[in-house]
């Protein structure tokens, strides 16, 4: 099949909006349904995933034409569209905010592995949750996060993507903030402070991604159209617009007129871009945000921080690559690499068993945004990583949530140890995806990492630059301590004496919509590398998840693009080229994984070194790495010291100017008044006291004359004229 | 002997009783002074109509003011007997009611 029906596309939007109406429904009703509506998400969900991946199976993988799988609603006659202000009038960029799905096999993927780990997450959390006091809301926050996820991967443009992008944002400091609502948990403070920390930190990131967002809705038609004057592109005008197709296709157009150099803005844009990517997907020096959102509900944190969620950063990066000139890539393969390998050495040193987890989580991203950077194929591995890791990943977090609810809520793993006989199944769970992690042959993770590897191996062999030298140094170190620190999770908590026997005696493996979550994203774990592979097992050259790169590019060049956009930072990768730097990866990835596992067996399983006297001899830089590099405290003492610096200052301002200013006026009018008072006592009084007295005074005067008596009075009248009769007489 | 002497006889009659009407005590010597008064004046005017053009105003006008000197010497007389009811007194100095 090749292109999606109007009915696909309602299914694609049930896919959408099935999770919206569970959680209104949910939000409203929840508490008082049977259960608190809990079967009614995990059976919506498990209706998302089937929908989901019978998309996935009957039309991505399925697609057999020769023209690129790329399915756009607002472009398919009949298809689902939303639009937003929209007006009928030609009105150049009247076809800005037209919104719609995209389902190529980049979003077909990520749908379907949503799809998947959402449905098990859910079964999980309705055993795991069990008895919390939130339970109905717990449940309707994640069902909005998944709407908000599938939504993001559905998106044919930037500013949507955006808009979901942000919802995630908030569902995860919500769900983070889950026990900070809850009076009778013990870290009610802890989960407040960290969803606080967990929202602020990655606003940073979205802020530098609506910069960029921005700069290429407004510069990218402007530079087009530029182009178009000068005669050095042919086509029509364009308009301003969201829509990965359209920016693209103009992106693909301008440099090809500039002769395959990207221009200097679009370096910047896509640097503000990738700062999304940093953010949310948690790469250094925003990575402070991850290990503390550890402080929510164990399947919270496997399935937005380890599967969904901070995979959002490494999927913008694959839906904006084509924008991505190779100056940017070099930043984000040296910022991948180095977060990869940074996140891997403190990973080694904390001993709570989510933590391990967490730092895991950001090592593996930054494999992910490194192989990214490399660039053709590099891209392509990266995306696969992405997929098979929400798998074991996902499944890493929920063995390790059943393991602290079956020991009772205990997170240290020193106080663990042999708990391999108690919980069974958790363990063969557990060690599968460690296995995957860890880049097993024929174990998921396996395919994916191998083929990061071999992908800085022939970026490095091409282009001998900085960044891909660096990673190539830091990634096989990052995964040896990948495999190092996840052995000693397995060791420490499923082998050896049981350190804590109260804790031992009372451990139990958990119920079955635990363990049946936990087997089915095992088994996930195991096989999910497979089913993308054709022919070489051992490689993922020529499957289906290469061929994302030749749709992106066959979509490109049919709409007039440039031919070579998604290819432009690609390693020119010659058949001997390959193969050599395959061949190099499986042995370096052998050398690196047999390197890791022993090290650990030595140590934590064998017990033959003891660590201490280890870190005892690395003393310093043991207590650096044990205290996070000191990141926090720097970002505390510059970022967060400096906001509340500046807060003060504020503060002092508006207590001592503004405050000042405003009692200034007040008593400026104060001694205005005084003085009208005393102007209107004294002179306006006056006067009118003055006139009043006058005229008394004169009136006591007049009064003498006011006898009363009729005989003087005539005397007065006789006197007046004889007075009148002289004076006419004179004159 | 011409109209002025009728005149000075008429203005010397006026001026008593205007002394009259000022200087006396009794309030019926006021009213008497009064009647001076307008007798002055019908000797002005029955003095000037015999000088005059020899019409019969004047004389009119004397005949009207004798009776209205009339009217006026009751309404006089009853205004005394109130002030003499309500001061006790016949002394006009001692009506001085009007100063309040």
């Amino acid at each position: 099949m090749n292109t999606l029906t109007p009915n696909d596309y309602t299914l694609l939007l049930s896919v959408l909006l099935i999770p919206l109406l569970g959680y209104v429904v949910q939000i409203f009703v929840g508490r008082s349904l049977p259960r608190k509506g809990d079967w009614m998400l995990v059976g919506s969900m498990f209706v998302v995933m089937c929908i989901t991946v019978y998309m996935f199976f009957v039309h991505a993988m399925g697609h057999t034409g020769s023209g690129p799988f790329w399915n756009e609603s607002a472009r398919t006659p009949g298809g689902p569209v939303f639009r937003w202000l929209y007006n009928t009038s030609n009105v150049p960029g009247d076809q800005n905010l037209i919104a719609g799905l995209l389902y190529d096999g980049l979003a077909a993927s990520m749908l379907m592995v949503v799809g998947v780990v959402s449905f098990l997450v859910h079964l999980f959390s309705s055993a795991y949750m069990h008895g919390d006091r939130r339970y109905h809301i717990f449940f309707a926050n994640i069902s909005l996060f998944t709407f908000a996820m599938l939504g993001l991967i559905l998106s044919d443009n930037i500013l949507f993507l955006f808009v979901f992008w942000e919802l995630m944002g908030f569902m995860s400091y919500l769900l983070i903030g889950h026990f900070a609502h809850d009076p009778d948990s013990p870290r009610i403070t802890h989960a407040a402070a960290a969803c606080k920390k967990a929202f602020l930190t990655t606003r940073v990131g979205d802020t530098c991604l609506f910069f960029g967002m921005a700069m290429f809705y407004f510069l990218l038609p402007r530079e087009y159209n530029q182009l178009l004057e000068q005669g050095l592109i042919e086509g029509e005008r364009a308009l301003s617009s969201f829509r990965f197709a359209d920016l693209w296709t103009m992106g693909g157009q301008i440099v090809e007129a500039n002769h395959g150099d990207y221009p200097m803005w679009m370096t910047v844009a896509g640097l503000f871009t990738f700062g999304g990517t940093v953010g949310k997907s948690a790469q250094f020096p925003l990575h402070i945000w991850l290990p503390d959102a550890m402080e929510g509900p164990t399947p919270v944190s496997a399935m937005i921080h380890a599967a969904t969620m901070v995979a959002a950063g490494v999927f913008l990066l694959g839906r904006m690559f084509p924008m991505m000139s190779p100056e940017v890539l070099q930043v984000v393969i040296a910022v991948g690499a180095f977060t990869a390998l940074f996140a891997a050495t403190i990973g080694c040193t904390v001993n709570d068993i989510k933590g391990v987890l967490a730092y895991s989580t950001i090592s593996q991203l930054g494999f992910m945004v490194a192989a990214i950077g490399t660039g053709g194929l590099g891209l392509v591995a990266g995306l696969f990583h992405m997929v098979t890791h929400a798998f074991f990943k996902a499944c890493l977090f929920l063995s390790a949530g059943s393991v602290i609810h079956g020991c009772h809520h205990e997170q240290n793993m020193q106080k663990m140890g042999g708990l391999r006989k108690k919980m069974p199944l958790t363990f063969l769970c557990m060690l599968i995806c460690t296995l995957a992690i860890a880049g097993m042959p024929l174990f998921s993770g396996y395919y994916s990492k191998d083929r990061i590897i071999a992908s800085v191996i022939d970026s490095t062999l091409t282009q001998w630059r900085g960044g891909n030298v660096f990673a190539l140094v830091a990634l096989p170190l990052a995964a040896m301590l990948t495999t190092f620190y996840m052995f000693r999770l397995i060791f420490l908590t499923f082998f050896g004496e049981p350190r804590d026997h109260h804790l031992h005696e009372h451990a139990h493996e958990s119920p079955w919509p635990m363990t049946g979550a936990l087997l089915g994203l095992a088994s996930l774990g195991l096989f999910g590398g497979h089913f993308w592979l054709a022919g070489d097992p051992l490689s993922i050259n020529g499957t289906w998840f290469t061929n994302l790169v030749e749709w992106q590019n066959m979509y490109v060049t049919s709409r007039g693009g440039s031919l070579d956009l998604t290819q432009m930072n690609m390693v020119a990768v010659g058949e001997h080229a390959e193969k050599t730097g395959h061949i190099w990866a499986i042995g370096v990835s052998m050398t690196v994984l047999a390197l890791g596992f022993f090290a650990a067996l030595w140590i934590y399983g064998l017990k033959k070194l003891d660590p201490a006297r280890i870190t005892g001899k690395l003393g310093l830089v043991y207590e650096a790495v044990r205290d996070k590099y000191y990141i926090d405290e720097v970002v505390n003492a510059t970022v967060v010291r400096g906001t509340m610096g500046l807060a003060k200052g504020q503060t002092w301002i508006d207590e001592n100017i503004v405050d000042g200013t405003v009692l200034g006026v007040g008593r400026l009018g104060r001694g205005l008044g005084t003085l009208c008072a005393w102007i209107d006592k004294h002179i306006v009084d006056g006067a009118v006291n003055w006139l009043a007295n006058t005229t008394q005074a004169l009136g006591s005067v007049v009064r003498l004359l006011q006898t009363g008596r009729i005989q003087q009075y005539i005397s007065f009248a006789v006197g007046g004229a004889l007075l009148l009769a002289a004076f006419h007489i004179l004159t | 002997m011409g109209v002025e002497a009728y005149m000075g006889v008429a203005g010397m009659l006026f001026v008593l009783g205007i002394v009259c009407i000022i200087s006396r005590r009794n309030i019926l010597y006021v009213l008497m002074g009064i009647e001076m008064i307008l007798n002055a004046a019908n000797i002005n005017f029955v003095a000037c109509n015999r000088f005059g053009n020899g019409g019969v105003e004047g004389r009119m006008f004397a005949i009207f003011v004798i009776i209205l000197a009339a009217a006026e010497a009751a309404v006089a007389l009853a205004i005394v007997l109130n002030v003499f009811h309500l001061f006790q007194s016949v002394r006009p100095s001692d009506a001085d009611m009007l100063r309040d």
